[in-house]
């Protein structure tokens, strides 16, 4: 074999080894999004499954799956549109996500910029103790704080113990329990681009703007604070985008009161057993949160552009 | 204004000599202790307006915590500080009269080259029109007009060095302190520089301190040079005492190249020292005693003779005296470095010495060459006597 020839073949077989993750995607994103977006188009039915057309692409005849098509109706769609629990279960959902990402940067400010003005020596043990929650199921975490909130909770004892509170407060089943969650569950998400930004900082750009006249605030909002912007992006987006879509906090620490979007769909889907109308929902969600994600992608693509 | 027509100016300039200047930086007795490491001890240093002043040592010899001391980035373990007549052990970096130019530049990324310049001036709260005005002047100083909106990573590192300096001399500093300024140029352009920030130092009238561990860099900008090791002064002189008159064998040898001849001392007296010298099997007869002080050194004691290579003749004939000042060995290698040729002579009583020889003529043929017996000779006025 001939030397062009043999890079000709390695490359051939490089191309294997990007298509590998293309094809995951493929068959476990792709496909189950067309079912999705085309179960989102069908009516709902009383049976097994509960909605109608079925198509059967290897059973039905050219002329009966032309007639099954016809058959698709948007309605699902319109329901949204017209039944005010859907519009204000998306809009709250983008509020609860929003705030919290709010709240999230300025909690998780200090924490990377103590981690990254941290010695060196310290910082991957400081890395560590973020990520360590994580070696817990989500799941148990989240149980976790009902019993820490709960009204016989270790919270409220704590606190009545103390002498602070006379009866214990409601704290599990509120707004608050839902937000405590978030910025609980999501910390890391923030913490650790933050913290990425923060500490491939040079040191001297802190000491030259003290040089050329700062005080340490000054020196902090004039330089150290711009160049953690791509950081407080890239957080403010990761927080966002899954909080959005939550699910599980809401159904186990929020209560009545909570209206998320992640909850309007699992109950559409499990209660009412109306899988064309929590498609429906689904799907738009994902189209909501297409937005937010389209501006993080190309941010990060600017960022490297601009960045070295 | 060109380093010609300020030439006689630079030569006057001894602030030094004169007992009456008054020192514009005034180190006195400083240290600086990291844990139990020191990396400044108890030096003192006088630093005089408009002065040249080279910092110069091995890495880790504490030139860098002496400039950052001076910057306020550090503060002394013990000792005194003093810039204008004004102590600043407790002044903070943002209110001294100094600025610094960084190694790496620390040029703010996200700020454009003008943005950059004019930082430390909008600091300051320097009226709008003032700050454009200084903002051209530095441009047009630096030669950067046409970058003025760049950003620093746009700019090649010749021009972003342009840019720290701008930054730090726009506000006008009673003195700039220079981290390795020219560590990241290439040699042809680090040896362009060299001569612009002399210039530009004596057009602005400011007072340079410079920390090198290069000693060419040192050499050819500074008026006077400090030679650090271990956190301590060896030798503050200017260029050409520090090269001619070096005081210790570090010196000697941290600055050029030389040999370095063991010997004893056989006879001492005012202007005159003789070393009788193994290496070389003869006696070594010098007229200058300079690194003693002027005394005596006694008689018996162990004493170097040092002799740059470019003031070591050699020759396939032998002297006229074959007992003084010249030592026979055999060309072992030659180092042809294009303007010189460095001849290392094995000498048969041990050791190596080197001699360098201007190449004047493109020569083809070398007169002297490998394996061949030599003679190497010296001037008596040509060396130093060394005791330490």
């Amino acid at each position: 074999m001939t030397r062009s020839t043999k890079i000709r073949s390695q490359s051939n077989k490089r191309w294997i080894v990007t298509a590998v993750p293309y094809l995951w995607m493929l068959v476990f994103f792709l496909v189950p999004f067309f079912i999705v977006l085309k179960i989102s188009f069908s009516s709902s039915m009383i049976a097994q499954p509960p909605y109608v057309p079925v198509f059967d692409p290897f059973g039905d005849p050219w002329s009966e799956t032309l007639e099954k098509l016809g058959t698709l109706t948007s309605d699902n769609y319109l329901r949204l549109g017209q039944d005010s629990i859907y519009v204000s279960s998306y809009l709250s959902s983008l509020w609860i996500a929003g705030s919290s990402t709010v709240m999230m940067l300025f909690l998780a400010y200090p924490i990377a910029y103590g981690m990254a003005r941290a010695p060196k020596s310290w910082r991957a043990t400081l890395v560590m103790l973020v990520i360590l929650p994580f070696w817990t199921s989500f799941l148990i975490r989240v149980y976790a704080w009902i019993s820490i909130l709960s009204e016989e909770g270790l919270l409220n004892t704590l606190l009545t113990s103390l002498g602070l509170i006379d009866e214990p407060i409601q704290i599990l089943s509120t707004n608050t329990a839902v937000y405590i969650g978030i910025l609980y569950s999501y910390l890391p998400f923030m913490v650790l681009p933050l913290y990425s930004a923060l500490e491939k900082m040079d040191d001297s750009l802190i000491e030259a703007a003290k040089d050329l006249g700062c005080t340490n605030i000054q020196a902090f909002w004039r330089v150290t604070f711009p160049l953690s912007i791509p950081g407080i992006i890239a957080g403010c987006f990761l927080v966002f985008i899954p909080a959005v879509g939550e699910f599980v906090i809401p159904d186990l620490l929020g209560g009545s009161e909570t209206i998320m979007i992640g909850k309007t769909m699992w109950e559409e889907f499990f209660n009412n057993r109306d899988w064309p109308a929590a498609s429906g929902v689904a799907i738009v969600l994902l189209i909501v949160l297409m937005i937010p994600i389209i501006i993080f992608q190309t941010s990060q693509a600017r960022q490297q552009e601009a960045g070295r | 204004m060109s380093a010609k027509t300020l030439g006689p100016v630079r030569r006057k300039f001894a602030p030094w000599d004169d007992k009456a200047a008054v020192p514009l930086i005034s180190i006195k007795n400083v240290s600086k202790q990291f844990g139990s490491f020191t990396a400044v001890d108890n030096v003192s240093l006088d630093i005089y307006e408009r002065e040249f002043f080279a910092l110069l040592g091995p890495s880790g010899c504490g030139k860098t915590t002496l400039m950052r001391m001076l910057a306020g980035f550090e503060t002394p373990t013990s000792g005194s500080l003093m810039i204008g007549g004004e102590d600043l052990a407790n002044t903070p970096p943002h209110q001294r009269p100094v600025n610094m130019m960084f190694q790496s530049y620390a040029l703010f990324p996200h700020m454009t080259v003008e943005k950059n310049i004019a930082f430390g001036l909008e600091m300051d709260k320097l009226p709008k029109g003032e700050i454009t005005s200084r903002v051209e002047e530095m441009l047009k100083l630096v030669k950067l007009e046409a970058f003025a909106k760049r950003k620093p990573h746009q700019l090649s590192g010749g021009q972003r060095q342009r840019v720290a300096l701008a930054r730090s001399i726009a506000k006008r500093p009673k003195v700039l302190l220079l981290d390795e300024p020219l560590g990241a140029l290439d040699k042809k352009l680090r040896e362009e520089t060299q001569f612009e920030l002399l210039d530009l130092q004596m057009a602005l009238g400011m007072t340079f301190v410079i920390v090198t561990h290069d000693q060419d860099e040192a050499m050819t900008m500074a008026d006077r040079i400090a030679v650090m090791n271990q956190g301590q002064f060896v030798q503050i002189s200017p260029p050409a005492e520090l090269y001619e008159q070096p005081t210790s064998k570090y010196v000697a040898d941290f600055i050029g190249d030389i040999n370095l001849l063991e010997g004893r001392v056989e006879k001492s007296e005012r202007g005159r020292t003789i070393l009788g010298s193994e290496m070389t099997g003869t006696r070594i007869e010098t007229v200058t005693d300079s690194a003693t002080g002027g005394t005596a050194i006694g008689m018996g004691d162990k004493a170097w003779f040092a002799v740059r290579p470019e003031k070591v003749s050699i020759s396939l004939l032998p002297p006229s005296d074959a007992t003084v000042n010249t030592a026979t060995g055999t060309v072992w290698d030659i180092g042809y470095v294009g303007d010189i040729s460095v001849y290392h002579v094995r000498l048969d009583g041990g050791g190596t010495m080197r001699a360098s020889i201007a190449n004047t003529r493109r020569v083809v043929e070398r007169p002297i060459t490998w394996e061949d017996k030599v003679f190497l000779t010296w001037a008596p006025d040509s060396g130093i006597v060394l005791t330490r």
